[in-house]
C-alpha cells in the first residue's frame, strides 16, 4: 500500500501530463518573441509589456475584479444564511422549493441562466451594467456558497450551540460568538470559490451586461475567437500565476494547521 | 461527618427543588416521556439510569429547556419554567461531548458564561481563576481545547458549567468518554466537588456502577417510565420488580407459585422434582400467585456436602465457572437444567480452589437472601 | 422574527432573480416574434385590469415548439448534444478512473499534493484551459509539429474545428469533476477489503472488478452526471474548439439569440433543453440523497 505499483505510476503520470502540458506550452509560449505564436523564436518579455499597455485589457480586467469582490461578498452573506437555514432552520413554508433553488442553479446551463436572468433584467427595465452582472454573479454563485458551508454545518456538533444557550447567550449572540468563528473556514473557501466563479464567467456575463461594462472573459473570448495571439498566452500565464500561488498559499497554511493540531493533540495525549 | 442522614425525600416538609408534575413528551408517535412525575431536592446528587433510548435523556434536556414537555410542567424552585428559554435559566448543562468551543481557551471557556451576564472583570476573572484551581486546570488556562487530553476536558466541561454558580447542574454522561481507570477516579472527584459547592447534580447514565457509586438516589428508567426511583442499596437489596433486579447488578430469577405460610414467610413452588424454596416478602402475595424469586449470586453459597441448617438448598453439578481475580462465578446446572450463579470471594490462591468443572455441588442460602417480586 | 428574516433574505432573492426568471423564458417562449422594443408580442399590460390579463394569455401559444420540431436544425442539435455529452461523459470516466484509483493507492503523505494538483486547473480559468487546446490541435499545432517531426505522420492532421476537439476539450475541462467524486470514493474504502477478497481467492482482476468497482460506484455516477448534465447545454467549448460542423444546443441558443435577435425562440430552446436536463438532474439529486443517507 505504501509503494506505487507501476499501473498507477504510469496512470497518475500520464494523468497530470495531461491536465498540465498545455497549460505549461501556454507558458512558455508567452515569452515567444515571435508574433506567430506556434513557431519559437527566442525568449522574450514583450507580450507582456503590450499587454500592461492595452487599456481595453485593462478596463475589463478592473470591471471584472468590481464585479467579483461585490458579488462574491453578496454571495457569501446570502449562501451562509441560505445554509443556515437548511441545515437548522427546521421546517418552514415551501422548504422544498428553497432547497431545489439552492441545488438547481449548480447544474443549470449557463445559457439558460443568462438568458433568463437578461429577459428579467428587460422585464423591470434595469439598464445592463455592473450592477446586473453583480446581481446575476451572486445569485448562482451563492448556491455553491451555500453547498460548501452546509456542508460544513452538517459535520457541526450541535451541542456547541446548546452549550452556548446554557451558558446564556441569545441565539444570535450563539451564532456570532460560536457558530461563526468555527464555521469561518468553510465560509471563506465559500468566498473563495464564488470570487473564482465570478472571475471565470463568460456565459453569464454575456448576457447580462451591458456594453457600458466588458469584462475580462468576454473580451479574452472576442480576441480568441480569432485565433490564438501571444497577448492572451500572457493574459494567461498572469491569471495561471495568480490563481497558482493562491492555491499553493491556501494549501501550505492548512497543511501547517493541520500539523499544528495533530502535534498538539499528540502531545496532550502523552500528558494523559 | 454531620449525624444527622442526608434524606430529604423522607421528610414531608421538605420543598423539592425540581418537579416534575405528569409530565409527557411525545415526538411524532414516539411517546419519550409517559405522564412521569418526580421531585428533586436541593443538594441531591440524583441519577438518571437506563438503557439508551429509555428517555433519559430526553428528562435532562427538558430541564436545560431544550425539549418542551408535550403534557404537564416541570416546576424549579416552585416556579414553571417551561415558558424560560434554556439562556434565561438557572440551570447550566455538561454535555455529553462536552461541548468546548474549539476557537476558546480553557480560560475564556469557563468565562464564556460570566462575560453573558456582564460580570464586573475583576470578579470574572476571580471566578474563573476559583473554577481552575477547583478542577486543578490552572496550568492549562491559556492553552486550546485540542492541546489537554480527555480527562482536562472533561474537568473544563465541569469547571465550564459550574461557573455560573447554577441551582441545578445537568450532567450528560460525564464520563462516558473515559477509560475505566480515569472513570473511577474522576466518579470520586464529581463526588468531592458536588459536596464542595453544595449543588444540585442530575446525572444522567447508562452506566449502573456510575450511578450507584456517585448518587443520593437513582431513578431507574425504562421506556419513558420511572420503574423505581431509590437509594442505590434500596435499589440493589430490594429492587421494585424484575427489571429493575436484573438491570442493576447480576442476579438469579425463579419463577415459581406462592404459598403464605404466615410471618410474610412464603413458600416457593418452582420446578417438579426440586424442594420448595422458602422466602420472606414484605409484599403480600396470594396463595398460588405466579411469583419471581431474585436470588443475588454472592447471596448463594456453595459446599460440597449439604449444608444441616440451611433453609434453602438445592443440587447440581459445575457447569462453567468465570474467575474474575478477586471473585469466581460459578454456574452450577440443576437436574432439570436451570442454571444458577453463586459467586464466592477468592480469598484462598486459585491453586486450591475447592470445586472444579462437573463436581456435585450444593446451592444454598438463607429465607432474607431473597426478594419475592410480583413481576 | 430574526429566524423570519434569515429565511426571507435568500429565499425572495432566490425567488426573484432565479424563479422568476425562468416563468418569465416559459412566458416568452410561448409568445410571438415582433420586430419591436422587446422584440416579442404580447407584452402584459396590466393597465387594462382583468381584460388585459385575458386577453394576455390567449395570444399565448405554443407555435415556438411547433416551429423546433419543423425546423431540424433544432432536433439535430439537442440529438447531437446528449450524444457528445454521453461519448464524452465515458470517455472522461475512461481518463478519470484511473487517475483517481492512483491517487487514492498512492502513499498518504502525497495525497494532499495530488488533491492539489487536481483542484488547481478547476481553479483556473476555464476559457483559458479551452484556449490552451487551440494552440495544441491547429494545423501548425504542437501536437501536428510533433507528429510531423517524429515522422508518425506525412501530412498534418485536422483537429481543431472537429468533433473530435470538442471531445479533447470536453476530457480536459471536466476531467477534476470525474476525478473528485471517485477519488472520495475510493480513499474512503478499506484497504483490506481487497485484501479479504485475494484471501478468499480472488485474482488481482478479479478483486478489483467485484469489489473495488461497486464500492466506487456513487463516485462514478456522480462524477458522470457532473459532467454530462453541464456539457449538455456546454457553449464554450464547441464555439472555440468545434468550428462550424460541431453542432450543440447551447451554442444554438447563443446564436438565436444573439445573432438573430429571436428571442421567443431562443426561450423556447432553453424550456426544451431544460425539460431535458431534468430526468438526469433529478437522477442525479437521488443518487446524492442515497450517499448522504448512507453516510449518517
Amino acid at each position: 500500500m505504501n509503494r506505487l505499483s507501476w499501473f498507477n505510476a504510469v496512470s497518475l503520470t500520464l494523468g497530470f501530463a495531461f491536465l498540465y502540458i498545455p497549460m505549461i506550452i501556454l507558458i512558455i509560449f508567452s515569452f515567444n518573441e515571435s508574433k506567430l505564436v506556434t513557431v519559437w523564436a527566442g525568449f522574450s518579455t514583450k507580450w507582456y509589456g503590450e499587454l500592461v499597455q492595452n487599456e481595453a485589457f485593462l478596463d475589463a480586467a478592473w470591471v471584472t475584479i468590481r464585479v467579483a469582490v461585490f458579488s462574491s461578498t453578496l454571495a457569501t452573506i446570502l449562501g451562509t444564511a441560505a445554509a443556515y437555514v437548511l441545515v437548522r432552520g427546521g421546517r418552514f413554508f415551501g422548504r422544498i422549493l428553497f432547497s431545489g433553488m439552492i441545488y438547481a442553479p449548480l447544474v443549470m446551463p449557463e445559457v439558460i441562466t443568462g438568458l433568463s436572468l437578461l429577459l428579467l433584467f428587460i422585464g423591470i427595465g434595469l439598464d445592463r451594467g455592473i450592477l446586473t452582472i453583480v446581481l446575476a454573479h451572486t445569485t448562482f454563485s451563492m448556491c455553491f456558497v451555500s453547498v460548501v458551508v452546509s456542508s460544513r454545518l452538517v459535520t457541526f456538533d450541535r451541542s456547541l450551540e446548546e452549550a452556548a444557550l446554557d451558558l446564556g447567550c441569545s441565539p444570535a449572540q450563539a451564532f456570532r460568538l460560536v457558530t461563526l468563528p468555527i464555521i469561518a473556514p468553510a465560509v471563506i473557501s465559500g468566498w473563495l470559490l464564488a470570487f473564482t466563479l465570478s472571475l471565470d464567467d463568460l456565459v453569464i456575463a454575456s448576457f447580462t451586461s451591458g456594453p457600458s461594462a466588458t469584462t475580462l472573459p468576454i473580451k479574452i473570448f472576442s480576441a480568441v475567437r480569432l485565433g490564438v495571439s501571444p497577448e492572451i498566452n500572457a493574459l494567461s500565464t498572469l491569471m495561471i500565476a495568480a490563481v497558482t500561488i493562491g492555491v499553493i498559499t491556501a494549501s501550505l497554511v492548512t497543511k501547517r494547521a493541520m500539523m499544528r493540531q495533530k502535534q498538539d493533540e499528540l502531545a496532550a495525549a502523552r500528558t494523559e | 461527618m454531620s449525624a444527622t442522614v442526608f434524606a430529604p425525600w423522607d421528610d414531608p416538609q421538605a420543598e423539592p427543588l425540581i418537579q416534575f408534575q405528569n409530565v409527557s413528551k411525545r415526538f411524532g408517535d414516539f411517546t419519550a416521556i409517559d405522564n412521569l412525575s418526580l421531585d428533586i431536592f436541593e443538594r441531591e446528587f440524583f441519577a438518571l439510569l437506563g438503557p439508551s433510548g429509555c428517555g433519559k435523556t430526553t428528562m435532562m434536556r427538558m430541564l436545560a429547556g431544550f425539549e418542551k414537555p408535550t403534557d404537564g410542567h416541570i416546576l424549579l424552585g416552585g416556579r414553571d419554567i417551561d415558558p424560560v428559554p434554556p439562556n434565561k435559566r438557572a440551570v447550566n448543562m455538561m454535555f455529553q461531548s462536552y461541548a468546548l468551543f474549539p476557537h476558546l481557551s480553557i480560560w475564556e471557556n469557563i468565562a464564556f458564561g460570566l462575560r453573558r451576564d456582564n460580570m464586573p472583570k475583576h470578579d470574572l476573572e476571580e471566578r474563573v481563576e476559583e473554577m481552575l484551581r477547583l478542577t486543578r486546570l490552572e496550568k492549562f488556562a491559556r492553552r486550546k481545547p485540542h492541546q489537554i487530553s480527555g480527562g482536562q476536558r472533561q474537568r473544563v466541561a465541569l469547571a465550564r458549567s459550574l461557573a455560573k454558580a447554577p441551582k441545578l447542574l445537568l450532567l450528560d454522561e460525564p464520563l462516558g468518554a473515559l477509560d475505566k481507570k480515569l472513570r473511577q477516579d474522576t466518579q470520586f472527584e464529581l463526588m468531592d466537588i458536588q459536596e464542595k459547592t453544595g449543588t444540585t447534580f442530575v446525572i444522567v447514565t447508562h452506566d449502573q456502577e456510575e450511578a450507584m457509586t456517585v448518587a443520593s438516589r437513582v431513578a431507574v428508567m425504562d421506556q419513558g417510565q420511572l420503574m423505581q426511583v431509590a437509594t442505590p442499596d434500596r435499589i440493589y437489596e430490594t429492587p421494585a420488580s424484575v427489571y429493575v433486579a436484573d438491570f442493576i447488578g447480576d442476579v438469579n430469577i425463579i419463577q415459581g407459585r406462592a404459598t403464605a405460610q404466615g410471618d410474610e414467610s412464603y413458600q416457593v413452588d418452582w420446578a417438579e422434582g426440586q424442594p420448595a424454596l422458602l422466602a420472606k416478602s414484605a409484599t403480600a402475595f396470594d396463595t398460588g400467585q405466579t411469583c419471581h424469586l431474585a436470588i443475588r449470586p454472592e447471596k448463594v453459597a456453595i459446599s460440597a456436602d449439604r449444608p444441616t441448617d440451611a433453609v434453602n438448598a438445592v443440587q447440581g453439578k459445575v457447569h462453567d465457572i468465570a474467575y474474575l481475580g478477586n471473585l469466581s462465578t460459578y454456574h452450577v446446572q440443576l437436574a432439570d437444567g436451570t442454571i444458577i450463579k453463586a459467586q464466592t470471594a477468592n480469598t484462598r490462591r486459585i491453586s486450591r480452589r475447592s470445586f472444579t468443572w462437573e463436581d456435585p455441588v450444593w446451592l444454598s442460602w438463607t429465607a432474607t437472601a431473597a426478594v419475592l417480586l410480583a413481576n | 422574527m430574526r429566524r423570519a428574516l434569515l429565511i426571507a433574505l435568500p429565499y425572495v432573492w432566490l425567488l426573484v432573480l432565479f424563479l422568476v426568471p425562468f416563468l418569465i423564458v416559459l412566458k416568452i417562449s410561448l409568445s410571438d416574434t415582433e420586430l419591436a422594443i422587446p422584440p416579442y408580442t404580447p407584452t402584459l399590460d396590466l393597465t387594462q385590469g382583468w381584460a388585459g390579463i385575458k386577453d394576455f394569455f390567449s395570444q399565448l401559444d405554443f407555435e415556438n415548439f411547433v416551429w423546433l420540431t419543423e425546423d431540424d436544425l433544432y432536433w439535430k442539435a439537442y440529438l447531437s448534444s446528449v450524444k457528445i455529452a454521453v461519448i464524452s461523459t465515458f470517455f472522461t470516466l475512461l481518463v478519470g478512473y484511473p487517475i483517481a484509483y492512483g491517487m487514492a493507492r498512492a502513499p498518504e503523505e502525497w495525497r494532499p499534493t495530488l488533491m492539489m494538483l487536481v483542484i488547481l486547473p478547476f481553479w483556473t480559468s476555464f476559457l483559458i484551459r479551452v484556449y490552451a487546446w487551440m494552440g495544441i490541435l491547429s494545423n501548425e499545432g504542437y501536437l501536428n509539429q510533433l507528429l510531423l517531426w517524429t515522422g508518425i505522420i506525412s501530412n498534418p492532421l485536422t483537429i481543431l474545428n472537429t468533433q473530435t476537439a470538442v471531445y479533447i476539450g470536453i476530457v480536459y475541462t471536466y476531467l477534476p469533476f470525474m476525478i473528485l467524486p471517485i477519488y472520495s470514493a475510493l480513499e474512503r474504502m478499506d484497504g483490506s477489503l481487497i485484501e479479504a477478497a485475494e484471501d478468499l481467492g480472488c485474482s488481482r482482476a478479479q478483486a478489483f472488478w467485484l469489489v473495488t468497482v461497486p464500492l466506487s460506484r456513487p463516485g462514478i455516477i456522480a462524477g458522470c452526471f457532473l459532467v454530462m448534465i453541464p456539457v449538455i447545454g456546454e457553449f464554450v467549448i464547441p464555439s472555440l474548439l468545434g468550428g462550424s460542423g460541431t453542432l450543440m444546443i447551447g451554442k444554438v441558443l447563443w446564436e438565436e439569440f444573439f445573432s438573430n435577435r429571436d428571442w421567443p425562440v431562443a426561450s423556447a430552446v432553453a424550456v426544451v433543453l431544460l425539460l431535458i436536463l431534468i430526468i438526469p438532474i433529478v437522477l442525479f439529486q437521488r443518487n446524492q440523497q442515497k450517499q448522504t443517507e448512507a453516510d449518517q
